[in-house]
């Protein structure tokens, strides 16, 4: 193989319609609608629909195809660690253990080494494959936790805040907003591996990707839709919505019901106490800072490219690791997404 | 620190006071002295530690977090002591998080240039938020939403008192209130206030509503005119050598002494006064917001107060020279009164005269014919009613004037808080003015959130959604539709709001559905109500 005499920024570019690997005249997670598509994960920012030809894993174009039906495409599903060539760049998908089928997209050409790695986070979740470190030689990174106050505590301990909660106010039912695609069936699973074995009731606005989630061997246990139970019968129970049902029409239906929300925000109080939340729990699908910084120095990149979040700070305390970093200021990805 | 750093995160996040004063309860009843004293002293603003300043944290901080992510990580978090809680990178250390009175025996026993060290071990010690509490008890201001009344009443609920029975005892105590826990457990005597220029928890009054009048005997009641001041308590207390410990406390008990110097500096006498606090100016009482200039500032200076010179207009007297007055009535105590201010004649106190009358038709007559400054309404006090702190039913009544209304245009509505949360219970209402460019505008004159029942919100909050035009976070504008009839107790010319005017106390009258919005009332209307 050829020694690199490229700048790696001269062939995975950014563009307006996201990042493009111009060898392999392919796109990573684009804004726009493209001819050729590989995506990292489900969430919205990340997958869209009107691509022509989508590359992900399995497990992403279930999701993709759950939310767009038919909108997604000509698609081509690519296990984890199934090197493929695209017109002559070498192509593989790493596990991100962000959510369900999320993958870093490694990308080789002239013997340099590129991983974006979309979302990402580092610790154990049961419904996804773990994160794998991919030694390279740019790594290009989210950073929504892109700060050193931002650190997620155990999530065993959160879980055991709404059990607490739930002994202290029998009464009340305990409504939970989740993101629908991830968290709520993270959620799910980790109350069950808690030991908590009653009904949850979700939102119908959650049904789906819970139904795919276990069609595809995720165990979540009894679930029932909030819509269809009686005041009465959600008394004492755990209800999982969206987060913008919470504060809405929909939770009238709920008996005095505690509010929680469950995102790495919830770490800040005042954002926490500006939502309205009563129980805030810091359960996150995404990186926190010790992680972020933790994987800059695994993959021992000597670049560091970061895509969305907090940039200024990670950039800064990349360089204070030795690493030459930059932001890529793309545009299009949210920062609440979580 | 676990219990309180617990009891803090729990009041942080609990949006009801029944649920904070429960918080608060179950913290009492399971931590032991003097910790639970420690943080009694914190949450009513009587813990000072003053060699635990931000700046030393500060400091502290810059030893081991880089100096721009502590910036960074400040402008995004907002608040100092969570923004140290959060970043602060401890190192592994054996030690076990301090209790609250290790805390404050460590600090107060310590040199200013030993505390930085003590800090930072027990920083490492603590968990993120063991780290939050423990910051936000060394540096002061916990401001989490309790006020000192609530924890006061929070230790009454617990211990099976009336706050009042505290309120009386309080202003003789110093942290961490060992006398005050074996009282109200059982196991001590009563602490005895009398050493001290304490507080005596105030009589207040029910309001009376028209249609209760007839029911009550003209000759059995005795009336004075209600002044728009603050309600204040002055005590002094007599101490060696001539001199006198003074104190003035509001009605719920806070000490308000540093804000009235001129007063304070009259008080040369062994009583304990109740009274009203107004400006007055040759002789004239100015609007309550000349007196909120006074309220808003922490530094008197020599202009506020030439400016709006403070004067006490007395109701009642509840102590002479040490002899506790409350168990006469009031008739009793109305002759003692003025036979105290015969004799002492302090500069800057009046009497607050009777009203004298007949009937109950004489009296409403006056009270309708008072649209003068300062009165806000009369107070009706039985002759034979004794002192007895709190609300109590039947003695006292206060009757306000009639209240002014207005037709007002509903302009945006928010959420409201609490059980109200889904529902859009705030809103703010606009009277018409013309526009610059011609026709009329619409101009906000005030915010009302009460006044209407849970049905009549239900209907209101399906109207905002299906009206609105725009959104701004929790805000949303609605279409200049709907018109409510305000009520108000009476309106100031203001320089804080664009219509210059701000109303006091308004409240929601009546929701007119059948009210074209262009027939609602203008700003001049509302302009011409101010008392001046
Ligand atoms: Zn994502
Ligand atoms: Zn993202």
């Amino acid at each position: 193989m050829p020694i690199a005499h490229q700048k790696p920024e001269s062939w995975v570019r950014v563009t307006p319609q996201g990042l493009y690997v111009e060898p392999g005249q392919f796109f990573i997670d684009p804004t726009r609608p493209v001819e050729r598509a590989v995506v990292t994960h489900g969430h919205a920012d990340h997958a869209r629909p009107g691509n022509k030809h989508v590359l992900a894993t399995p497990g992403t174009l279930a999701i993709m195809r759950t939310r767009y039906g038919d909108g997604i495409g000509a698609t081509q599903a690519l296990d984890y660690n199934a090197p493929i060539q695209v017109n002559g760049v070498r192509l593989w998908l790493a596990p991100a253990g962000h959510v369900l089928g999320s993958a870093q997209a490694v990308v080789e050409w002239q013997g340099c080494r590129v991983v974006v790695s979309g979302d990402y986070k580092r610790r154990f979740d049961p419904t996804c494959a773990p994160f794998e470190v991919v030694p390279c030689d740019v790594f290009v990174t989210e950073a929504t936790f892109g700060l050193p106050v931002f650190h997620h505590p155990p999530d065993s301990g959160e879980i055991d805040k709404v059990l607490r909660s739930l002994t202290l106010f029998p009464e009340r039912a305990h409504l939970i907003g989740v993101y629908a695609l991830g968290k709520c069936q993270r959620v799910i699973a980790l109350l069950r591996r808690s030991g908590y074995d009653q009904p949850i009731y979700i939102h119908g606005a959650l049904a789906a990707l819970c139904a795919l989630y276990q069609q595809l061997g995720v165990e979540l246990g009894d679930l029932r839709l909030a819509s269809e139970a009686s005041k009465d019968e959600l008394r004492g129970q755990i209800v999982l919505s969206p987060p913008a049902a919470s504060a809405d029409r929909w939770s009238r239906r709920l008996p005095d019901p505690i509010t929680a929300v469950a995102s790495g925000w919830m770490r800040v109080r005042q954002r926490a106490r500006q939502r309205g939340v009563e129980l805030p729990l810091v359960i996150s699908d995404h990186a926190d800072w010790d992680e972020l910084l933790q994987t800059i120095d695994g993959v021992a990149a000597s670049e560091i490219w970061v895509t969305h979040g907090r940039e200024e700070a990670l950039i800064h305390a990349a360089g204070l690791m030795g690493k030459r970093a930059r932001a890529l200021a793309l545009v299009g990805y949210e920062d609440d997404e979580d | 620190m676990i219990p309180f750093s617990r009891l803090i995160d729990a009041l942080v996040f609990m949006p009801s006071r029944n649920g904070k004063l429960r918080l608060l309860g179950q913290y009492f009843a399971t931590t032991q002295d003097p910790d639970r004293g420690w943080a009694l002293a914190a949450l009513t603003g009587n813990l000072d530690l003053p060699t635990a300043k931000p700046a030393m944290i500060r400091e502290l901080a810059r030893t081991r977090v880089d100096a721009d992510l502590l910036g960074w990580s400040y402008d995004y978090v907002g608040d100092f002591a969570e923004t140290i809680a959060l970043i602060w990178p401890p190192k592994p250390t054996n030690r076990a998080p301090p209790t609250l009175g290790e805390v404050v025996a460590d600090i107060t026993g310590a040199k200013r240039s030993e505390t930085p060290a003590i800090v930072e071990a027990w920083l490492d010690a603590c968990s993120a938020d063991q780290r939050f509490a423990l910051l936000k008890l060394i540096t002061g201001g916990m401001r989490i939403g309790v006020s000192a009344r609530m924890a006061k009443t929070a230790l009454a609920e617990w211990a099976g008192k009336d706050v009042n029975e505290i309120e009386e005892v309080w202003h003789g105590l110093e942290p961490p209130y060992a006398e005050l826990f074996e009282w109200l457990e059982g196991t001590g005597e009563r602490p005895d206030p009398d050493h001290h220029a304490a507080f005596r928890p105030l009589m207040l009054a029910n309001p009376l509503e028209a249609a209760d009048i007839a029911a009550l005997n003209a000759a059995d009641y005795r009336a004075e005119w209600k002044w728009d001041g603050i309600r204040v308590q002055l005590v002094g207390k007599a101490r060696e050598l001539g001199t006198f410990e003074r104190r003035i406390y509001s009605r719920s008990g806070d000490e308000v002494t540093r804000v009235f110097p001129e007063i304070v500096g009259l008080m040369n006498f062994d009583a304990v006064l109740d009274g009203e606090m107004l400006v007055l100016r040759d002789g004239e009482v100015m609007p309550f917001n000349e007196l909120q200039q006074r309220l808003n500032r922490k530094i008197v200076t020599a202009k506020m107060l030439s400016q709006y010179p403070a004067f006490v207009r007395l109701y009642d007297i509840l102590a002479d020279n040490g002899e506790d007055l409350r168990r006469l009535s009031f008739d009793e105590r109305r002759a003692r009164l003025e036979a105290w201010y015969a004799r002492m004649h302090p500069d800057r106190m009046d009497l607050s005269p009777m009203v004298p009358f007949t009937d109950w038709a004489e009296l409403t007559a006056m009270r309708e014919a008072s649209r003068e400054n300062g009165i806000e309404g009369l107070m009706l006090k039985r002759g034979d009613s004794t002192y007895v702190p709190g609300r109590p039913k039947g003695p006292w009544f206060k009757w306000k004037r009639g209240a002014l209304t207005l037709d007002c245009v509903m302009m945006y509505a928010q959420r409201g808080h609490g059980k109200r949360s889904s529902f859009y219970s705030d809103y703010t209402f606009g009277c018409w003015r013309p526009a610059e460019q011609g026709g009329l505008e619409l101009v906000p004159v005030g915010k009302a959130y009460s006044g209407f029942t849970d049905e009549e919100l239900l209907r209101i909050d399906r109207w905002v959604r299906a009206h609105t035009t725009n959104r701004f976070g929790p805000v949303r504008e609605v279409e200049q539709e709907l018109v409510m009839e305000l009520a108000f107790d009476s309106v100031h010319p203001s320089t804080r709001h664009k219509s210059g005017v701000a109303m006091r106390f308004p409240r929601v009258h009546r929701i007119r559905w059948d009210k074209p919005a262009n027939e609602a009332d203008h700003l001049e209307t509302l302009e011409k109500l101010i008392v001046s």
